[in-house]
């Protein structure tokens, strides 16, 4: 048989199975006394919760937190300045991913540069920077590099090839941050308007892709410490419904564990090969400042030094700003993150802030929480 | 003549009449433009409509269609979409310096045979040459008059109960032009669907069928025109997802980079609000003209001036009129 594109999808979007899953967790959720909130850490999660409106298919006492899950929107104001301040520079050639592109930084968003006669590009793959770098040899290409697990190894694989073929033109930005840590951050953290630690979240649903790459085991710390279970999920509506049932069905159990929904291709171990080459030429920050949540440890990565040549970050250390730039006093995107609040709870959602007009991180990408409730609304 | 464009075939003097004889007469050739007069003069007995677009698309050549056929279709397909046959155009050209005459040439022959389609003439134009980085190649604008066959048409005058039905599958432009795009170069069989509506007007027309709206899914795609047509009447336009017609192609270009379907831009497919009575004999009209025309949906007061897109699994969200540049998604 041809494996086609759709059959990636078709069976995992499919009405009638769907519907038997609102049915089996309806029926379990009975057996619950009490309210269980599930933090989706991902975007991609929260936009396909609300893409599908699988919360209508829920009963009341299954909640869901919209998390961090986001990189163009948690990506601080003043590291996007850095693009920013980079393109504009008259030999550079800033490369970057997709949505990056809208984010607005203290000055503009990269839109805005291109408008003022930057030459900004986005890529879907990185690895096309050897060949604008190839094209453009009085140039040089900066590719500012941003993502979770899923992204970095390819972003290492254009390190690696940029070494290996002696291309001399092609600098990075990293702003690779990583999953794990900032889920014990979220669980942490004092809040501080009440003083307190009592975050809302029960259980988390881990995002299937980061988990292709770095395995499940980077959610063993979860039951462990926490005795939060973790369900590592895919992305279609049916995945996502089979783990809901799944993290509900261990509470029924008095279980908590890390399990896999996204059994198609995720393993323990994941990806050993992209685990080494992100090995090979990143470490971790000491501290990386999330917008909305501040600065968390071990959160983000960095060029090794012995790469320091290729790091635009050391290169151009000093027309780069450094002081930390804060959101609107009136924006919650951090209470939002902690599952303190949804988004229509802020006083300017929809008003002074929009997909269009971005004040705070979960606005920015389509796949902020705020974003994700502007453009399908809840219709319950 | 030369191969490629220069300043001086803009001067209005000798290298400027080289280029409209050339290659406007030698395509555009009918007796109004022939008189090289500085306007057209026109008789007609009949109510007009008029219309004006520019064209600016990038590449100026894409699988099934180019520049040329677009700004014909385009023009023509507004006056279509009032009830209008396209009779009568005007065109006029911004080019770069340094464009190749063939391709002009290309762009020119192409534009004809799309008029031949709609039986409709360019009485006037005009030539602009600017220097090198001032347009991207080639710009065209074209403004077309047509005379009104079916009156009334108006996207006021949608009501709770009528049908919304669409003329073929959807996206099919902008998935095209998208794959097209340097720097996504991706492989792909999508063809653009450019193509002039006015036959399919006419034999709904022609079929007495009351056509309440009508409009082409240009840019913003279906989900523009049913969010503009719900506000407009103040009802709510419910729409079956399932029941959206889109090809394996272009839901393979979504899955990949992110975009709705709905969202994507048409060239060639519209969307047409029908009174109850008229919908099974408009789709049987539609499917002769393509096999994938559907009912998607229906005018109701669940939530005044918003569209709600149904999914087949009982949930409900809005679709959302479409914002900001297209970009692919990151992860």
């Amino acid at each position: 048989m041809k494996l086609e594109l759709k059959n990636l999808y078709d069976d995992f979007r499919d009405g009638k199975t769907l519907k038997a899953y609102a049915k089996i967790i309806e029926e379990d959720a009975k057996k619950l006394n009490r309210t269980i909130n599930i933090m989706e850490v991902c975007g991609g999660h929260t936009h396909s919760i609300m893409k599908y409106g699988i919360p209508q298919l829920l009963p009341k006492n299954i909640n869901f937190i919209h998390g961090p899950g986001c990189p163009v929107c948690i990506m601080p104001k003043e590291r996007i300045d850095h693009a920013y301040i980079l393109a504009l520079l008259d030999d550079v050639i800033l490369v970057t991913l997709g949505d990056m592109i809208k984010v607005p930084g203290s000055n503009g968003s990269l839109q805005d540069a291109r408008a003022k006669g930057a030459d900004v590009r986005f890529v879907y793959s990185p690895i096309e920077c050897i060949k604008i770098a190839k094209e453009n040899k009085d140039k040089k290409i900066i590719f500012f590099a941003i993502g979770f697990e899923t992204t970095t190894p390819m972003t290492a694989v254009l390190i690696e090839q940029t070494i290996k073929q002696n291309i001399p033109n092609i600098f990075f930005h990293i702003n690779h941050v990583t999953v794990p840590e900032v889920m014990c951050e979220l669980i942490d953290s004092r809040d501080e308007h009440i003083d307190s630690y009592n975050n809302q979240i029960d259980a988390f649903l881990g995002p299937s892709h980061v988990s292709v790459i770095a395995g499940s085991k980077i959610y063993d710390i979860f039951p462990k410490k926490y005795h939060r279970p973790v369900v590592v999920s895919g992305f279609e509506p049916v995945d996502i419904m089979e783990s809901i049932s799944m993290i509900i069905k261990q509470f029924i159990q008095n279980r908590c564990e890390v399990e896999i929904q996204y059994k198609r291709v995720v393993d323990y171990d994941g990806n050993k090969k992209a685990q080494e080459l992100i090995d090979r030429y990143f470490d971790k920050v000491s501290l990386f400042r999330w917008r909305g949540l501040g600065n968390i440890p071990k959160s983000g990565l960095k060029l090794k030094d012995k790469y320091a040549k290729y790091d635009a970050e050391v290169i151009y250390k000093d027309i780069l700003p450094i002081s930390e730039i804060e959101d609107h006093k009136l924006c919650i995107c951090g209470d939002i993150l902690r599952g303190m609040a949804k988004p229509p709870e802020c006083t300017i959602f929809g008003t002074a802030c929009t997909p269009t007009n971005p004040v705070g991180s979960c606005m920015v990408s389509s796949e902020g929480a705020c974003a994700a409730y502007y453009k399908y609304g809840n219709l319950l | 003549m030369k191969k490629t464009i220069t300043l001086a075939n803009g001067n209005g003097g000798k290298e400027n009449n080289e280029l409209i004889e050339k290659i406007f007469y030698k395509y555009f050739q009918n007796d109004i433009l022939s008189r090289s007069e500085d306007a057209a003069i026109l008789t007609t007995p009949k109510k007009l409509a008029l219309t004006t677009d520019s064209f600016t698309v990038s590449p100026l050549f894409f699988p099934g269609g180019d520049i040329g056929k677009l700004s014909i279709c385009g023009t023509c397909n507004d006056l279509a979409m009032m009830g209008a046959k396209p009779t009568y155009l005007t065109c006029s050209f911004i080019i770069e310096e340094g464009l190749e005459v063939r391709v002009l040439e290309k762009v020119v022959r192409s534009m004809q045979k799309e008029l031949e389609k709609n039986s409709a003439i360019i009485v006037s134009g005009d030539t602009k040459v600017v220097p090198k980085g001032s347009v991207d190649k080639i710009f065209i604008n074209t403004t077309g008059i047509g005379e009104v066959l079916k009156e009334g048409i108006s996207s006021h005058n949608l009501k709770e109960g009528m049908g919304i039905v669409v003329s073929q599958d959807i996206g099919r432009h902008g998935a095209a032009i998208f794959a097209a795009r340097e720097g996504i170069s991706l492989d792909s069989d999508i063809q653009s669907d450019c193509d002039s509506l006015f036959v399919y007007i006419k034999a709904l027309i022609d079929a007495n069928i009351d056509i309440v709206a009508i409009r082409d899914a240009t840019r913003g795609g279906i989900a523009a025109v049913l969010n503009e047509w719900a506000k407009a009447s103040g009802v709510c336009i419910e729409i079956q997802e399932d029941s959206v017609p889109v090809s394996m192609e272009v839901r393979g270009i979504c899955e990949l980079l992110g975009f709705e379907a709905l969202s994507l831009a048409n060239e060639g497919t519209f969307v047409v609000a029908l009174k109850e009575k008229d919908i099974n004999k408009a789709l049987e009209i539609l499917k002769q003209f393509n096999k994938n025309a559907s009912i998607i949906g229906k005018v109701t007061n669940q939530h005044k001036s918003k569209v709600i897109l149904n999914s087949s699994w009982g949930t409900k969200r809005f679709l959302d009129m479409p914002t900001g540049e297209l970009l692919p998604r990151i992860c």
